[in-house]
């Protein structure tokens, strides 16, 4: 099976964090990356939500708006694609990125198409 | 001879946790079973078999193969179960013994209670799977429509589906979280038939003995004692043992001092403490154990005036300990008015205003505390408060019985 860990969290946190803290998270994000090296088959940051952009079409008319998809609390910071055994693999993984301190991993399943 | 319907109630979650295990699939194992109960009432003609879980294991298997059969696109399934059905040492075709059915029930009760599902799912499933209430029946129980449970079963046999919800028992490490919300899904079935007063009362109380058999079924299935798991059994016990005396003729709730004690069930009553006497000796106690003892020591006193109130008092002391819920401490302030007179209590009752202040029970303990202080004025007005937040009819009438009362006696 493979999952989809979505990484969200306030970014105002990240972005006023001290800089030996910013560092020490940075560590945990690589020591999570080597412990799971042989299930992780992506993982990526984003920029900032003030960054994003969304688009629409409707009736064959492109829309496209500053900023996220919806205001929320926690934004989507990154991601990783995993590959586990099941659901509660997928979850253990989850518990172990640094983000899940500090804000919440959505897992959610690949779909397949046969 | 066992009637079929006799048989659907007891071994409709064994066959259907054996079914999945082999199919891989909760629809797919759920359709074969209700296929081979329909062939039985055919077939038996009222004869059953002389092994007749082993018969219907045999026959939804067939029936779920010659299913997969004609749907190719189910081809994955379908290998997967031709495997299955080829390996003769798991399930052979023809079934002598019927402990040859294997049992996968404690799997199948953590599937069920996982905490990727809802609360509300969780509990649907466990009654739809493991006690093979129908989907009308669990419906007809927590008052929603049928097409609505319906849909609430669909939704989480799908997430089990494709977010692969495991079929195991949970690893030792994550096992005491996993059982905690386990107990937690049985008690919320005892609960939804123990404490409503409203709905078909019937079917409500045929919760209170499905969570009862749940926990039966646990204690037989866990290789190792689990003190909470005995501590809520022994509650379950205790506060289903005292139903008979809880509602008078017209279906109305009777308080707990005013019950007549002699229609409590002493046989259930008694097993209750017993496992509440042998839970204590594992070692210190979990909540459940605590609160059953507390309804253990109520079960003990022939009248409400011999309960003994200061051994009470103690009990949700510790409990606080454990739980410290502003509820349980009114709880404890009310045994103490009790144990040691209204005036003691009534500055601990004051002391939780701020949490409590809109909950109808904070107001009617401290009604009655006042009532029991002589001053009536107060208590009126207390009561009334209590009155008009109160959500149960049965409630109302008793508060403003108690509003007349010393309303009355004060003029």
């Amino acid at each position: 099976m493979q999952y989809l860990l979505l990484i969200y969290e306030d970014e105002k946190r990240w972005s006023n964090m001290p800089q030996p803290e910013q560092e020490n998270e940075m560590a945990g994000y690589l020591a999570f990356g080597k412990e799971f090296a042989a299930s992780i088959n992506a993982g990526k940051a984003l920029q900032p939500t003030t960054t994003a952009t969304t688009v629409r079409v409707r009736n064959g008319k492109r829309l496209s708006t500053d900023g996220p998809f919806a205001e929320t609390k926690e934004q989507l910071g990154g991601f990783y694609l995993v590959d586990a055994r099941d659901l509660d693999e997928a979850i253990a993984m989850a518990a172990k990125i640094p983000g899940a301190k500090a804000g919440s991993i959505e897992v959610r399943p690949i779909m397949t198409f046969s | 001879m066992t009637s079929i319907d006799e048989l659907y109630r007891v071994e409709w979650g064994h066959l259907l946790s054996a079914l999945i295990r082999v199919l891989g699939d909760f629809d797919v194992a759920e359709d074969a079973l209700q296929d081979a109960f329909a062939a039985a009432v055919v077939e038996w003609n009222g004869a059953a078999p002389r092994n007749p879980v082993g018969w219907l294991y045999s026959t939804a298997r067939h029936r779920a193969l010659d299913r997969l059969r004609r749907h190719t696109r189910f081809e994955e399934k379908r290998i997967a179960i031709a495997e299955a059905m080829a390996t003769p040492s798991r399930a052979p075709d023809v079934l002598d013994d019927e402990d040859a059915v294997p049992d996968e029930r404690l799997r199948l009760i953590f599937t069920c209670c996982h905490p990727a599902l809802s609360a509300e799912a969780q509990v649907a499933l466990t009654l739809r799977t493991l006690c093979g209430l129908t989907t009308e029946e669990v419906a007809r129980a927590f008052l929603v429509p049928t097409a609505t449970m319906a849909q609430r079963l669909v939704r989480a046999k799908g997430k089990i589906r494709a977010a692969a919800v495991p079929y195991r028992v949970p690893e030792a490490g994550d096992l005491p979280e996993r059982l905690a919300e386990v107990l937690q899904v049985i008690y919320l079935v005892f609960n939804e038939g123990y404490a409503a007063s409203t709905g078909d009362t019937l079917v409500r109380g045929e919760l209170c003995a499905e969570a009862i058999r749940l926990a039966r079924l646990l204690r037989v299935l866990l290789r190792d004692p689990e003190p909470e798991l005995d501590g809520l059994l022994a509650l379950m016990l205790l506060h289903d043992g005292r139903r008979a005396g809880r509602v008078d003729e017209r279906g109305d709730l009777v308080r707990l001092s005013e019950q007549d004690r002699t229609r409590w069930d002493q046989v259930q009553l008694e097993e209750g403490r017993t496992l509440v006497r042998s839970t204590l000796r594992l070692g210190p106690p979990g909540p459940f154990t605590l609160e059953a003892a507390i309804a253990a020591v109520h079960s003990e006193a022939e009248r409400a005036d011999a309960t003994d109130w200061t051994q009470i008092a103690a009990l949700y002391e510790r409990l606080y300990a454990l739980h410290p819920s502003p509820v349980v401490e009114l709880n404890r302030a009310a045994a103490l008015s009790f144990a040691r007179g209204p005036a003691e209590a009534l500055p601990l009752v004051d002391a939780l205003a701020e949490p409590l202040a809109g909950f109808h029970l904070w107001h009617a303990t401290r009604a009655d505390l006042l009532r029991r202080l002589d001053r009536r004025g107060e208590a009126v007005a207390e009561y009334g408060e209590a009155y008009a937040l109160a959500g149960n009819d049965a409630e109302r009438r008793f508060l403003a019985r108690r509003m007349e009362e010393v309303g009355g006696a004060g003029n």
